[in-house]
C-alpha cells in the first residue's frame, strides 16, 4: 500500500489502528509517513509563565537585566500548568506588577551603559525626537518582543509616544523608554496569541501562521521566545515547508538549550511548583533546611537531563536508575558522604540502599508528605494521577479518619496497619485499594524522605502491588512502574497536552495512539518524541470553526 | 470622551504645560463641627471587607444559645466579648447545593461569597467584594487590596470568575511597599505637584488600549473575554494614575508608619499570627489613608493548613482524625485552633477600632464580613454556616445582634451586605439560594 493510500484509508476509517503498523513498515523511520490526520484544536491564547517571561527578557536584552517583580500565581489544569496558561488572564494586581517590571526593564535597557548596544542607531540630537532612529529601534526590538513584525498601527502608536515623551523630557532615550515600556505590557507580549491563516491546501480550513508556529516551537523546545533565526525562517516562508520546519526543529533539538525545554516540561509534569510553598517542621526533622528542598528539586532535574538528554536514554529508566547527583546538603538527608563542599557529585546509590529511581528521591517523598509526617496516600495518588494519568476521586465528605491518626494505638503502629483498618470502610476501600499499595512501598522514607526502618517500634513492611504486579520494596515499585505500559502512554499524552496547551480533542485520539506506538519504537526516547511532535502536522493544526472571522480579519490587514 | 482623544490631549498637555502647585489648608480645618463629615460636606468614606478563617467552628461551642441583642458568649467567641456590641453573629444559614457536589472546603466558601454553587468547580460568578468594589472602589488608588497571613498568594477568595483569582499579598513588607512605597501620596501634605512622569505613564497605557481592536479580531469568544479582563486591569491602572494626578482628599487619621521588617512566612501558627497582626495594622492604615475602600484578609485558608510547630498533624488533619475527648465530648485540639482564629479576628477588629475617624473609629465606618468554608469541618457540612459582621458601615447597619436562621439561604446575608453598602440590588443568589429578603432587622 502506498503512503497516500494508507493516509486516505485512515481518513475514511478503513485502516484502523491495530493495522496501522502493518501498513507500510518501510516508512517507520519517516516521521510523517503514517501520521494520522487531525483537525487540531482551537487557537490558543496562553499567558507567559514566570520562567518564560524571565527567559524572554534575558534573551532579548541580555542576562544582566534585572527582572524585579512578582508574578501572578499559575493555574494547574488537567494535570499541567501549561494547560492553565490558556485559562488565566491578568488581574489588576498582576497588571500593576507587569507595569512596574516593564518600566524597570526599559530603564535598564536605555540607561547610559546599555543604550549603545540596545539602540541600533545614533540620534541626531540626544534631546530631540528622531523619527528615523526611533522607528528603527521600535521595529527591531518590537519584532523580538512581539514575536512577529510590528504592525503599522503599533509602530505609529509607539512613535507618537516616544516623540511626546522626548519633547516632555528633552531626552531622546527617555522617549524610547516609554515606547519600550508600552511594548512590554502589550497583550501580544504577555500572551502567546495564535494567529490563524487559511490553509492553502484546504481553503475551508485554517492553520497557524508561520510566526505562531515559530513561537510554539521555541517555547516547546527551549521555553523561551523565538530567536532571530527562527523568526527569519517564519518571515521567509521556510517554516511553512516540511524541509524548512525540520531544519529548524533539528537545530533547536541539538542545541544545549533543549535542556531548558526538557526541564520545564518535567518540572510541570512532576508538579515541582509545589516546592515553592513546601514546608517541613524543623522540630520533627532537625536535618531539614530550605537549601535541601532547592537541591532536592535540582537533583531530580539533573538525573532527568543526564539520562534523557545527555545519554539519550529510555524514559522508563528514570524509575529504576541508581545513578544520581548529590550535594553536601542533600547528603545529610540521604545519609551519604559527599566529597565536594560545594556543588554536585555524581553518585550511585550504594549496594544495600533501598533507593532506586526518582520515586525514592526527596523530590517525590518529601513533596508528597505532610509537613510533619509521611503519607502513603499522597504518594500513591501522585503516582496514579501524575505518572499514570489515572485521576483518583476525592474522598467522600463524611469520613472517619480517626484510626489513621491513632499513632499511639498499640494495634496500629504503622501506616500500613492504620490504612488497612481505614480500608475496612467500604466507601474508602475503592480508592485506597489502588493508591495505598503504591504509597506503602515508600514508607521507609519519612516525611522528609530520610530512610527509616521502623515506625513506632514496628518493622515497616514495604511490599505492595501495582496493577497485578507484586513487589517487595521501593525498587520493586520502580521496576513495576517501568514495566507498566500505562507509564509510557501517560508520558506521551502529557507531553502532547503540554505542547498543545490543551487537552487532546476527540479527533486526535488516533494521532495519540500513533505517537504512543512511535515512542515505543523509538526506545522511549524523549528527544525523539519531541521531534515527532515538533515536525508533525498535528502540532500546528487549527480547528477554528468558532472563529469564522479569521479571513475577514486578515483582509482588514 | 474616548480614550483616544483623551490621550492625544494629554500628550499635548504634558508637552506644553508646566506642573501645577497647589497650596492647601491645614489639617485641623478639614472636619466639620460635629466630626461626621469633612468640612467640605464630603462624608467620611465607608469601607467593605472580608475576613476569612478556615475550618468552621466546634458544635456547641460557638453559636450563642440566645438570639437577638444581648446574646450569650460561648467559649469559642470569648475573645470577641469586648466587641460584642460592634459585631453581629449569624448562624443557621445554609449554602444550598441543589443536588450538586459539595466539594470539600470549596463549596461552602464559594456559596457564601458568590451566592452560587457551581456545577463543575469553576465559578462564573463574581465574589461579593468584587461586586461591591465595582460600585464603591473606583475613586481610590486601589479598587481593593487582598492579603493573606499564610504567605501563599493563592490563598484568596476574591474573583470575577475562578480562573482569575485576585492574588493575595503574602508579605507585610511587600504590601507596605506597594501601598506606601514611592508612589504613595500623603493625603495630608500641604503642597501637591502632579508628576509629569505619571502623565506619560498613563499615556503609555492608553496607547496599548488603542491597539486592542486589532487583536480582538483574531480571538474566539472565550479568549476575547480573557482579553477584556486584561484591558479592565489596564484601565484600572490608568484610573489609579489619573488619581495620582489629582490632589488627594485629606485623611485625618492617616499617619504613615515606618516600613516593617521582613517576617518569615508559612502555615506554622505563631508565624501566621505574627503576620496577621502586622497585616491588620497596615491594612487599617491603608484604609485610614484612603488607599482603598475594599479589602480581603485571609487569616487561614479554606481547609486550613495551619499547624503547631513540632506537631505532625495540622488543624485540617485534626478535624478529621482527632478523637473527641472522652470527658468533654469534643475535639479539643481542633477547638484550640478555632479559638485562636477568633482571637485573630479580635486582633483585626482592634486594629480598625484603634483608628479614630470623626467622632467614631475606622471600625464604625467599615463593614466586615467574616466567614469560613464549613460549619463542622469533620463532615465538611455547608448547612448552618457560621458567619459574622463587624462595624456598622458608617451607621447603616445595626450591631450587637445574634440572628439564628433555620436553614434559610446564606445569600440573605450577602444581599444585606450589598444593600448596607448602598448597592441598588434587590435580589441575589441562584437556584434555591435566590433571595429578595435582606436581614431587615439589621438595616438601620
Amino acid at each position: 500500500m502506498s503512503r497516500g493510500g494508507c493516509k486516505l484509508a485512515i481518513l475514511i476509517g478503513v485502516c484502523s489502528l491495530p493495522l496501522l503498523t502493518g501498513c507500510s513498515p518501510q516508512d517507520l523511520s519517516s516521521s510523517t509517513a503514517l501520521e494520522p490526520h487531525t483537525e487540531g484544536g482551537p487557537p490558543q491564547m496562553r499567558r507567559l509563565t514566570e520562567d518564560q517571561y524571565r527567559q524572554s527578557i534575558a534573551d532579548i536584552f541580555g542576562h544582566d537585566i534585572v527582572v524585579g517583580g512578582r508574578f501572578e500565581p499559575e493555574l494547574r489544569m488537567n494535570g499541567l500548568l501549561a494547560v492553565g496558561t490558556n485559562e488565566v488572564t491578568i488581574t489588576r494586581t498582576g497588571f500593576e506588577q507587569y507595569d512596574t517590571m516593564a518600566r524597570a526593564i526599559a530603564a535598564q535597557v536605555l540607561d547610559t551603559e546599555q543604550r549603545g548596544t540596545s539602540v541600533p542607531c545614533t540620534p541626531k540630537s540626544i534631546s530631540e525626537p528622531d523619527t528615523a532612529c526611533a522607528t528603527q529601534f521600535i521595529t527591531e526590538i518590537g519584532r523580538k518582543i512581539l514575536r512577529r513584525p510590528v504592525s503599522d498601527n503599533i509602530l505609529q502608536n509607539k512613535l507618537e509616544m516616544a516623540t511626546a515623551a522626548t519633547r516632555n523630557t528633552k531626552d531622546f532615550y527617555a522617549g524610547l523608554e516609554y515606547a519600550l515600556a508600552g511594548l512590554l505590557v502589550s497583550p501580544e507580549f504577555l500572551f502567546r496569541v495564535d494567529v490563524a491563516v487559511p490553509d492553502v491546501a484546504k481553503p475551508s480550513h485554517s492553520q497557524l501562521d508561520a510566526y505562531s508556529k515559530a513561537t510554539r516551537l521555541s517555547f516547546l523546545l527551549w521555553n523561551t521566545t523565538p530567536d532571530d533565526e527562527l523568526l527569519d525562517a517564519a518571515e521567509s516562508g521556510a517554516l511553512d515547508t516540511h524541509d524548512g520546519l525540520t531544519r529548524q526543529v533539528d537545530r533547536l533539538l541539538t542545541s544545549p538549550r533543549i535542556e531548558d525545554g526538557v526541564r520545564t516540561f518535567f518540572s510541570d509534569f512532576l508538579g515541582f511548583e509545589a516546592f515553592d510553598l513546601l514546608e517541613k517542621d524543623p522540630l520533627i526533622y532537625p536535618a531539614f533546611n530550605n537549601r535541601m528542598l532547592v537541591d532536592a528539586k535540582e537533583q531530580t532535574l539533573k538525573v532527568i537531563v543526564d539520562l534523557l538528554v545527555n545519554q539519550h536514554g529510555d524514559y522508563r529508566d528514570l524509575f529504576t536508575t541508581r545513578r544520581t547527583f548529590m550535594t553536601r546538603t542533600l547528603g545529610v538527608a540521604y545519609d551519604l558522604p559527599v566529597r565536594p563542599e560545594q556543588g554536585w557529585e555524581i553518585q550511585e546509590f550504594p549496594e544495600g540502599d533501598p533507593r532506586a529511581g526518582i520515586l525514592t528521591h526527596l523530590s517525590f517523598t518529601a513533596l508528597y508528605s505532610h509537613p510533619g509526617r509521611s503519607s502513603a496516600t499522597l504518594r500513591g495518588k501522585a503516582v496514579r494521577e501524575q505518572l499514570l494519568c489515572q485521576p483518583v476521586p476525592p474522598p467522600p465528605n463524611d469520613v472517619n479518619f480517626t484510626i489513621v491518626q491513632e499513632t499511639d494505638n498499640p494495634n496500629y503502629r504503622t501506616a500500613r496497619e492504620r490504612l488497612t483498618a481505614h480500608r475496612e470502610n467500604p466507601v474508602c476501600a475503592g480508592c485506597h485499594k489502588i493508591v495505598d499499595p503504591i504509597g506503602l512501598a515508600l514508607e521507609k522514607f519519612d516525611g522528609l524522605g530520610q530512610l527509616r526502618t521502623r515506625e513506632n517500634g514496628a518493622a515497616i513492611d514495604v511490599s505492595g502491588e501495582l496493577d497485578g504486579i507484586d513487589f517487595e520494596d521501593a525498587a520493586g515499585l520502580g521496576q513495576a512502574l517501568h514495566d507498566n505500559p500505562k507509564t509510557a502512554t501517560c508520558l506521551v499524552n502529557s507531553l502532547y497536552r503540554y505542547a498543545a496547551g490543551r487537552v487532546a480533542q476527540p479527533n486526535e485520539e488516533e494521532w495519540l495512539a500513533y505517537l504512543d506506538d512511535q515512542f515505543a519504537r523509538d526506545g522511549y526516547r524523549i528527544l525523539d518524541l519531541l521531534r515527532r511532535i515538533a515536525v508533525s502536522d498535528a502540532f500546528y493544526a487549527l480547528d477554528d470553526t468558532e472563529t469564522s472571522p479569521t479571513l475577514e480579519a486578515f483582509n482588514d490587514g | 470622551m474616548t480614550v483616544n482623544i483623551n490621550r492625544r490631549r494629554v500628550l499635548r498637555g504634558i508637552t506644553n504645560g508646566a506642573a501645577i502647585t497647589v497650596a492647601l489648608p491645614f489639617l485641623d480645618s478639614f472636619l466639620n463641627d460635629n466630626g461626621t463629615a469633612l468640612a467640605s460636606g464630603r462624608p467620611l468614606p465607608v469601607r467593605f471587607g472580608t475576613w476569612f478563617w478556615g475550618l468552621g467552628v466546634t458544635p456547641g461551642r460557638w453559636v450563642p444559645t440566645q438570639t437577638g441583642a444581648g446574646y450569650d458568649i460561648l467559649p469559642e467567641l470569648k475573645h470577641l466579648e469586648s466587641f460584642k456590641n460592634q459585631i453581629n453573629v449569624l448562624s443557621g444559614f445554609d449554602v444550598k447545593v441543589d443536588g450538586k457536589a459539595n466539594v470539600a472546603h470549596q463549596t461552602g466558601t464559594v456559596g457564601c461569597r458568590t451566592g452560587n454553587v457551581p456545577k463543575d468547580n469553576k465559578s462564573q460568578h463574581p465574589t461579593l467584594d468584587v461586586v461591591i468594589a465595582d460600585a464603591i472602589g473606583t475613586d481610590t488608588r486601589f479598587r481593593s487590596l487582598e492579603l493573606t497571613a499564610t504567605g501563599n498568594p493563592k490563598d484568596t477568595y476574591s474573583w470575577r470568575n475562578s480562573a482569575q483569582l485576585n492574588p493575595s499579598e503574602g508579605s507585610p513588607l511587600d504590601f507596605y511597599t506597594r501601598v506606601f512605597g514611592p508612589e504613595f501620596q500623603d493625603p495630608n501634605a500641604s503642597e501637591f505637584t502632579p508628576d509629569p512622569a505619571v502623565m506619560l505613564r498613563k499615556s503609555v497605557l492608553s496607547g496599548v488600549a488603542e491597539e486592542r481592536a486589532d487583536l480582538v479580531k483574531r480571538l474566539n469568544a472565550g479568549d476575547r473575554a480573557r482579553l477584556d479582563e486584561y484591558f479592565t486591569s489596564l484601565r484600572q491602572l490608568e484610573n489609579q494614575l489619573e488619581l495620582m494626578l489629582q490632589k488627594p482628599p485629606p485623611a485625618e487619621a492617616c499617619v504613615v508608619s515606618e516600613s516593617p521588617a521582613e517576617l518569615p512566612s508559612g502555615y506554622e501558627i505563631d508565624t501566621v499570627v505574627a503576620n496577621h497582626k502586622l497585616m491588620a495594622q497596615l491594612l487599617a492604615l491603608a484604609l485610614a489613608c484612603n488607599q482603598t475602600k475594599v479589602f480581603n484578609l485571609v487569616y487561614s485558608n479554606s481547609g486550613s493548613n495551619i499547624r503547631k510547630a513540632g506537631e505532625s498533624t495540622s488543624h485540617h488533619q485534626l478535624t478529621h482524625e482527632e478523637l473527641p475527648d472522652k470527658d468533654t465530648g469534643y475535639q479539643m485540639q481542633s477547638a484550640w485552633f478555632v479559638e485562636r482564629s477568633m482571637e485573630a479576628f479580635a486582633v483585626f477588629l482592634s486594629a480598625l477600632d484603634g483608628v479614630r475617624e470623626g467622632d467614631g473609629t475606622l471600625l464604625r465606618n467599615t463593614l466586615v464580613f467574616a466567614h469560613t468554608d464549613t460549619n463542622f469541618a469533620k463532615s465538611h457540612s455547608v448547612t448552618a454556616m457560621p458567619s459574622m459582621t463587624a462595624g456598622s458601615a458608617g451607621g447603616r447597619l445595626k450591631t450587637g445582634i445574634h440572628i439564628a436562621s433555620n436553614g434559610e439561604p446564606i445569600t440573605r446575608v450577602g444581599l444585606t451586605l450589598q444593600q448596607a453598602m448602598g448597592l441598588p440590588v434587590g435580589t441575589w443568589g441562584t437556584e434555591s439560594m435566590t433571595t429578595s429578603s435582606p436581614l431587615s432587622q439589621l438595616l438601620a
